[in-house]
């Protein structure tokens, strides 16, 4: 097998894996930096991300409002230690975005401009019209270009972590034009996969994320931290699961049921304005919009017609010229895919499976349990989104952690040499053996595309919007079932050049361990916190019992084994979560009682 | 929108350069729904009739550039282009004209990629400034001058449609010349002179013959012929002004 020699090896090359090539490559120039990814940098996820990214800017706002925003957003499932080193270094970041030539959208002055976002007191989110992950990853592509020490392998498969004397110490990857296997050896990895949306049916996700990089740190026994916190955009297209940025609110628009009427006033997020104000109405968090559209559809309210049950998305206010300015993504989106014509018509929306809150439990320098292994971006969690992100934190997150990655690994790997090579080939060799083994298989029957549908049917109906102990337990158990019958998966395609029928089932078998780690932290977790809610008798936030993060770990054929950890609290003891008026009630009563406890 | 149950006949072009000698039709009958694109056919194919067709694809909303192919021989990215448009004709699927075929609909974007390393597609600071001096100052109307070159999503369209990339593919094509421009025309930068070295080379803006179908296939509307049309402008400026201005232009 062809060997290639880094210091630091680099698996997903989207937001987070460039931020991190370009941090090693500026920390020391001599270090070979190995950037993996399964598609070409510019084709990763990141480039999906529409509205913006979170830095604390305006005169008015503060890196506390920013720490709150994130921690009550989070119902208090963050390590608030990270947050505060999140929001200290996120302007710098997004100004070094700045110099690097993204096309961050202006005031007339020329500084950069922000919008308001959902969850977030003051307006601090930066954008780049509607495109703000696309002229991200573009920008951090590009610039990457000017380091010759980073060695990229574009559309190279990952298939395992090499982990040898307790550490990890390489990867094994499939060039995929070729078929032919790489071992690339290093003294320090990061994983940079991304999210693991696709074990879900109706997704923003693109297809390549497949929760591969979770899935691979998972098996070698570092755990997957509060997977069962998978976040709903309240705002998607029906059926294909598209996003709607929540921009469109930001700027405006109102979310109506069948009647016309502002349903989120009867959630807790009122009362009503005909401005957007910061935390209020369409501009509260995620988890509570799209737990609103439930509810609604419980009542009766929701529009019945030819794309399911769906309330709207009404911009029509805001008017063509403003709505081609700021969103014209968004525009394009519902005209070429809808037929929907948004400054005439409202845009028919429902929520969708977005993000993974939880991931790689990684410590506040991206460090995980495992020497050598660091993880970063949406694969990680290392620890900032708690039981629900708010909007515009995760693409400062790539950069902002992206270069703590990158300088952690660089410092690593300056201190350490590799073991034991020829030990490191002959894993690599076994994992060829295995990787070759799900397409050489003879006696295969199961189809791919039938258990990818039943997992992702599974898992919306055991972990959708609200859940259930008894339709959990099924999901548990069809899991189970699936990833018994994945052993007798048949794969139709023989060859080596671009086998992607190869690759289906290697991700399929990502998809299945990240799909059991969920369902099972879920149905462990008897509350209901952000992102998860319950509905049978564990309706409550539960500190005294559940102020813990779930973690799962790999237990071989079996489920997975949960375990719970300490959150880390250290300004911000865990509040009541409001929104709207009742948000600034409990803010004053916070205040209140700050100052009597001096 | 019907949601009756159609079939719609897809030919797509298969080579599968193990065991093809070359390039052959296949036909597959595939059940749609008016809301269905192109790719989710194909999708269709791959998932229910045939597992070895292979093809590029990921976001699925015309931002990641992956799964752009000839559709009706006609570069389309196949995510926006739908199904209900070729009912109840058939429609061709083949990968993208002037790109060698790797297999099935996935062309070699080595060239591409090549070209796009070549140019120096990052800022040169025309003043350096740290971190702490914050961000460079670019008014609204200073933006626009690069907004809509830098939408290029690199689907590579513009090459499957520009014929002079099809004559000689040492051209530089409409993609990477409206990149080289995005970044020239950056109030930020100040690389054009090393970057006019590629830019004003035969296979530069002047290997481009203004055909400008690569701006009308161009998703995005990045319009590189426009950017190629500056260009030749400033070029031709460049070219004269060397015989007046001691020590020539670009200075």
């Amino acid at each position: 097998m062809e060997v290639y020699k880094a210091d630091v090896a680099i698996v997903g090359a989207g937001g987070a894996g460039l931020r991190a090539a370009i941090a090693v490559a500026e920390s020391d120039p001599k270090l070979k930096i190995a950037l993996i990814s399964k598609v070409y940098p510019m084709r990763s996820h990141t480039v999906a991300a529409e509205g913006g990214a979170a830095a604390v800017t305006r005169p008015d706002d503060s890196l506390d409002h920013h720490f709150n925003d994130t921690v009550g957003g989070g119902d208090w499932l963050c390590e608030q230690d990270v947050v505060e080193y999140f929001v200290a270094h996120a302007h710098e970041e997004m100004v070094q975005m700045e110099h690097w030539g993204c096309p961050w959208s202006r005031k007339e002055d020329g500084h950069a401009n922000v919008r308001p976002f959902g969850g977030m007191k003051i307006e601090r989110t930066w954008f780049a019209a509607d495109k703000t992950g696309f002229h991200m990853l573009h920008t951090l592509f590009q610039t990457s270009i000017k380091y010759p020490s980073i060695k990229r392998f574009d559309e190279h498969f990952c298939v395992d972590l090499v982990v040898e004397d307790g550490r990890v110490q390489g990867v094994v990857a499939i060039e995929i034009a070729t078929g032919e296997f790489r071992l690339i050896q290093a003294k320090a990895v990061i994983v940079a996969t991304g999210g693991a949306g696709r074990v879900f049916r109706e997704n923003t996700n693109g297809g390549i994320v497949t929760g591969d990089g979770m899935a691979l740190a998972y098996r070698h026994g570092v755990p997957l931290r509060d997977m069962e916190f998978m976040q709903y955009h309240p705002t998607c297209m029906p059926r294909t699961g598209l996003l709607f940025t929540e921009a469109c609110r930001g700027e405006g628009g109102f979310l109506l049921n069948k009647d016309g009427y502002r349903y989120l006033q009867d959630y807790g997020l009122g009362p009503p304005e005909d401005k957007p104000r910061n935390k209020f109405m369409e501009l509260g968090p995620r988890d509570r919009l799209s737990q609103a559209f439930w509810h609604e559809q419980q009542k009766g309210r929701t529009i019945e017609g030819p794309f399911g049950s769906v309330v709207n998305l009404d911009l029509r206010h805001l008017g063509e010229a403003y709505l081609r300015e700021r969103l014209p993504q968004i525009y394009e989106l519902a005209e070429e895919f809808m037929g929907v014509d948004p400054a005439h018509t409202p845009i028919p929306v429902v929520p969708g499976v977005h993000y993974t809150m939880g991931g790689i439990l990684a410590d506040g320098k991206t460090a995980s349990g495992l020497p050598g292994l660091y993880s970063v971006g949406e694969c990680s969690s290392v620890g900032i989104h708690g039981a629900n992100r708010l909007g515009s934190n995760s693409l400062t997150e790539l950069i902002v952690f992206g270069k703590v990655a990158g300088d952690e690994a660089a410092k690593f790997a300056k201190a350490t040499s590799i073991s034991n090579p020829g030990a490191i080939e002959k894993q690599a060799d076994a994992i060829q053996a295995r990787a070759l083994g799900i397409v050489n298989k003879a006696d295969g029957t199961e189809r791919i595309a039938v258990l990818r549908t039943e997992m992702a049917k599974s898992m919306e109906s055991g972990c959708g919007i609200y859940r259930l102990g008894t339709t959990m337990q099924e999901t548990c158990n069809k899991i189970d079932e699936l990833k018994q019958r994945y052993k007798k998966l048949k794969v139709d395609d023989k060859s080596k050049v671009y086998n992607t029928d190869w690759l289906l089932a290697i991700e399929l078998g990502y998809l299945l361990d990240v799909a059991q780690v969920i369902v099972y932290s879920a149905f462990n977790r008897k509350e209901s916190r952000g992102s998860h809610q319950r509905l049978d008798g564990y309706e409550q936030r539960d500190d005294v019992n559940y102020l813990k993060h779930t973690l799962a770990y790999y237990n071989g054929d079996g489920a997975p084994r949960i375990e719970y950890g300490d959150v880390k609290i250290t300004k911000s003891k865990p509040g009541t979560r409001a929104y709207g008026a009742a948000g600034v009630k409990a803010d004053e009563e916070r205040k209140k009682q700050g100052a009597a406890n001096g | 929108m019907a949601d009756t149950e159609k079939i719609i006949e897809i030919e797509v072009l298969r080579y599968r350069p193990e065991q093809d000698k070359e390039p052959v039709w296949q036909s597959y009958k595939v059940p749609f729904t008016d809301d269905m694109s192109v790719l989710q056919g194909v999708q269709y194919i791959k998932d229910y009739l045939d597992e070895t067709v292979s093809f590029r694809w990921s976001c699925r909303m015309a931002i990641c550039g992956s799964c752009g192919m000839m559709i009706d021989d006609k570069p389309k990215l196949s995510c926006k282009t739908f199904l209900r448009d070729y009912y109840p004709g058939k429609l061709r699927v083949e990968a993208l004209k002037h790109l060698p075929i790797e297999r099935d609909l996935i062309v070699d974007a080595t060239d591409f990629i090549t070209k796009l390393e070549s140019i120096k597609p990052y800022i040169i600071p025309k003043e350096e400034r740290t971190l702490a001096q914050g961000e460079y100052l670019q008014t609204p109307e200073q933006r626009d001058m690069y907004e809509q070159f830098s939408s290029c999503i690199n689907c590579m369209l513009c090459y499957a449609a520009c014929p002079q990339y099809g004559l000689n593919p040492k051209f530089t094509g409409p993609g990477i010349l409206a990149l080289m421009h995005r970044y020239n025309a950056d109030s930020r930068d100040g690389g054009q002179a090393e970057r006019n070295e590629l830019g004003y080379a035969d296979e530069g803006y002047w290997g481009c013959t203004a055909v400008g179908y690569c701006s009308e296939v161009c998703p995005k509307g990045v319009d590189p012929a426009n950017a190629i049309n500056q260009n030749k402008m400033n070029s031709a400026i460049n070219y004269f002004t060397r015989f007046v201005t001691p020590g020539g232009a670009d200075k």
